[in-house]
C-alpha cells in the first residue's frame, strides 16, 4: 500500500469570529476519489481551498504527497495540484477569450506545446474549436464550466481538487464529464477530492466521502453504504431522503 | 377576459439571435408557450436557450442579441409594443429573474444585506429600519442561520449556497407576478433544496405567482413542477406534465431526446462503470 496522497489531521479554520471547519480529520489514498458532501455553508469549499493553498488561515496539519504543507506553496505545487471552483463566472477572467485562458497557465509554468494541449483539453470537455476566440459571456454557463475543467487539465494535475464541479453542467454533459475524470483518473492514476451535492454523482465518482454539518465531519462512509442507503446518522439519513425529490404536503 | 383566463405570460415563436463577427447564433429558435399560477418547468442541455428564454423576457437580452417574437403578452399587455420605462418598471416588481450565477449579478462592493434592503426600498415606501428588518426576514425564511451576520458579509464572504439564497431573497422580496428562477438551487444541499423549493411552492400556492423554473434536474423538476418544456438547439422539443418523467407507462410517448437526457443520470441504486450520453439527431432541429 503505497503513502496516503492526502492527510489532512484536526483542520480547523476561521474567518474573523466564525469557525467554520473544526477539527476535520481524513485521508486520501493516491488513486482514489474522495468525496465530501453536506450542508450548504459547512465548510466543504473552504477545506478544499486550504488544500489548494489558497486559504492561509488554518491551523492542523496537511500533508500532500507525504509532505507536509506550509501554508504558503511552491510553485511545482501548484502545477501538481489543480483546483476547479464552484463558481465557473468568477474563475474567468472576463475580457480574455478561452485561448488565453487556456495558454495562461501553459506560460506561468514554462510548458511548451501549448497548441497540442489546448485543442486537446478543450475536446476532452467537449467544447468545438471554434470556441476558442470567444469571451466568458459568449458562453451559456454549462460552457464555461467545461473551460474551467480544461484550464484545470492542460497542466496535468495529480491531484484534482473538484468544488461541485457539475452542477453547472446539464446531465449529458455532466455524463461526458465524469466519464472523463473516470478515465483520466484510470489513465493517469489521479487522486480526486470532490465536493457536491449530488448524491448520486458521489456514489458514482467516488469509493468513499464524508457527510459536513456545522464545520465538521459528522460522518465518513462508503460508497457502497451510501448506495446501500445505510448512514448512521440521521443527518446523512436526512440527505439521502431529501435526494429522492420534492414533496408536497396534501 | 377575466384575470382567471388570461396567462400571466405569453410568448409566440420567440426568437434570439446574436450577430456576431463569425455569423449569427440563433440562441432561441421559434419557441412557444404560456405560463399561468403554475410551476412550468424548463429542461435542456447546456446551450439549449434556457437562460436567453428568460433573459428575452425581461429585455435583458447583452448585445450584440436580438429579440423577434410575434406575441410576448404580459397579463394581456403587450411587452414588445410597451414603452421601455414601462417595461423596465415591471422588471423586479411584477417580473423577476434569479440569475443562474448568484455571484456574478450581486454588486461586489456591497454587503448582500444592504442589496436585498435596497432592492426592497426600491419598490415599496419604506425606511431603512424596515427594510432592514424584511431583508433579515427573509434571510431567515431562505433558511440562511446567523442572518445577522450574513446580512453585513461581501458577495465573496459568502458561500456558493448562501449566495444563491441571497439572489434569491433579493427577488422575492419584491412580491413579483411572475419569477423566473435560472438554476436557483444547483448549488444548494438537498435539504436545504427542498426548504427553498417549499418557499417557492407556497408562492405559487397562496400567491398565485406564475414561476418559471429552469433546471439540469431532472427528478426535481418532474418532482416540483406542473409542466416541463424540453428544449434543445433553442427550441422546445415537447411538453408534458411533469410527472410524466418518471412514469414508465409514458416512455413510449417520449421524444429520444428527452429519454437520451434521462439516461444520462446516475443513479445510486444502480451503479454503473460508464454513464451513458446523449447522441444527438440533426432531424431534431430541422
Ligand atoms: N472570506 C470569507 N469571509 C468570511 N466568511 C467566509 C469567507 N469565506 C467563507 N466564509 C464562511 O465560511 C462558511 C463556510 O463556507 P464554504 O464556502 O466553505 O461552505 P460550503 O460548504 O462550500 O457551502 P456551499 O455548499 O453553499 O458552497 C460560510 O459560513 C461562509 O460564510
Ligand atoms: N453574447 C453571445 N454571443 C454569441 N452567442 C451567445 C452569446 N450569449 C449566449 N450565446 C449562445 O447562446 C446559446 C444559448 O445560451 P443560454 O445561456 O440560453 O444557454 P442555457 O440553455 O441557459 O445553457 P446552460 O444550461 O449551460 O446555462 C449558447 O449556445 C451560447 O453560447
Ligand atoms: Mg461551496
Ligand atoms: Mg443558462
Amino acid at each position: 500500500m503505497s503513502a496516503p496522497a492526502v492527510i489532512v489531521d484536526r483542520l480547523n479554520v476561521s474567518f474573523g469570529t466564525s469557525h467554520v471547519v473544526r477539527d476535520v480529520s481524513f485521508e486520501v489514498a493516491e488513486g482514489e476519489s474522495y468525496g465530501i458532501v453536506g450542508e450548504s455553508g459547512s465548510g466543504k469549499s473552504t477545506v478544499l481551498r486550504v488544500l489548494a493553498g489558497l486559504n492561509r488561515a488554518w491551523s492542523g496539519a496537511l500533508t500532500i504527497f507525504g509532505k507536509a504543507q506550509p501554508k504558503v506553496r511552491d510553485k511545482a505545487f501548484h502545477r501538481a495540484v489543480q483546483m476547479v471552483f464552484q463558481d465557473p463566472y468568477g474563475s474567468l477572467h472576463p475580457k480574455k477569450t478561452l485561448d488565453d485562458a487556456l495558454a495562461e497557465p501553459l506560460a506561468i509554468h514554462s510548458i511548451g506545446d501549448a497548441e497540442r494541449r489546448i485543442a486537446r483539453a478543450l475536446s476532452d470537455v467537449g467544447l468545438p474549436s471554434a470556441f476558442r476566440y470567444r469571451y466568458p459571456h459568449q458562453l451559456s454557463g454549462g460552457q464555461r464550466q467545461r473551460v474551467a475543467i480544461a484550464r484545470a487539465l492542460v497542466l496535468e494535475p495529480t491531484l484534482f481538487l473538484l468544488d461541485e464541479p457539475t452542477s453547472a453542467l446539464d446531465v449529458s454533459i455532466q455524463a461526458e464529464v465524469l466519464n472523463l475524470l473516470q478515465a483520466l483518473r484510470q489513465e493517469r492514476k489521479l487522486t480526486y477530492v470532490l465536493v457536491s451535492h449530488d448524491l448520486a454523482v458521489v456514489g458514482h465518482m467516488c469509493e468513499r466521502l464524508m457527510v459536513m454539518q456545522h464545520g465538521q465531519c459528522v460522518e465518513e462512509m462508503s460508497a457502497a453504504t451510501l448506495s446501500a442507503r445505510k448512514p448512521e446518522t440521521a443527518y446523512a439519513q436526512a440527505l439521502l431522503v431529501a435526494s429522492e425529490g420534492f414533496r408536497r404536503q396534501a | 377576459m377575466s384575470d382567471a383566463v388570461t396567462p400571466l405570460l405569453e410568448v409566440g415563436n420567440l426568437k434570439v439571435n446574436f450577430h456576431t463577427p463569425t455569423g449569427i447564433v440563433r440562441a432561441v429558435r421559434g419557441l412557444s408557450f404560456s405560463l399561468g399560477r403554475e410551476r412550468l418547468g424548463i429542461v435542456g442541455e447546456s446551450g439549449s436557450g434556457k437562460s436567453m428564454t428568460g433573459r428575452a423576457i425581461l429585455d435583458l437580452i447583452p448585445y450584440p442579441g436580438e429579440v423577434l417574437a410575434d406575441r410576448m403578452l404580459f397579463r394581456g399587455e403587450d411587452l414588445q409594443t410597451m414603452p421601455k420605462a414601462a417595461r423596465r418598471k415591471l422588471r423586479g416588481r411584477r417580473i423577476s429573474m434569479v440569475m443562474q450565477d448568484p455571484k456574478f449579478s450581486l454588486n461586489p462592493v456591497m454587503t448582500v444585506g444592504d442589496q436585498i434592503a435596497e432592492a426592497y426600498r426600491v419598490h415599496h415606501r419604506a425606511n431603512a429600519r424596515e427594510a432592514r428588518e424584511r431583508t433579515l426576514a427573509m434571510l431567515e425564511a431562505v433558511q440562511i442561520r446567523e442572518p445577522e451576520r450574513v446580512y453585513a458579509l461581501y458577495p465573496h464572504e459568502v458561500s456558493g449556497g448562501m449566495g444563491q439564497r441571497v439572489m434569491i431573497a433579493m427577488m422575492l422580496i419584491a412580491e413579483p407576478d411572475i419569477l423566473i428562477a435560472d438554476e436557483p438551487t444547483s448549488a444548494l444541499d438537498v435539504t436545504v433544496q427542498l426548504q427553498v423549493l417549499k418557499i417557492l411552492d407556497d408562492l405559487v400556492t397562496s400567491r398565485g405567482m406564475g414561476l418559471i423554473f429552469i433546471s439540469h434536474d431532472l427528478h426535481l423538476v418532474q418532482s416540483f413542477c406542473d409542466r416541463v418544456i424540453v428544449m434543445y438547439g433553442g427550441k422546445a422539443m415537447e411538453t408534458m406534465p411533469a410527472l410524466e418523467l418518471a412514469d414508465p407507462s409514458a416512455m413510449s410517448r417520449r421524444h429520444p431526446y428527452t429519454l437520451g437526457l434521462l439516461g444520462c443520470l446516475p443513479e445510486l441504486s444502480n451503479p454503473k462503470a460508464k454513464l451513458s450520453t446523449l447522441t444527438r439527431d440533426p432531424e431534431w432541429l430541422a
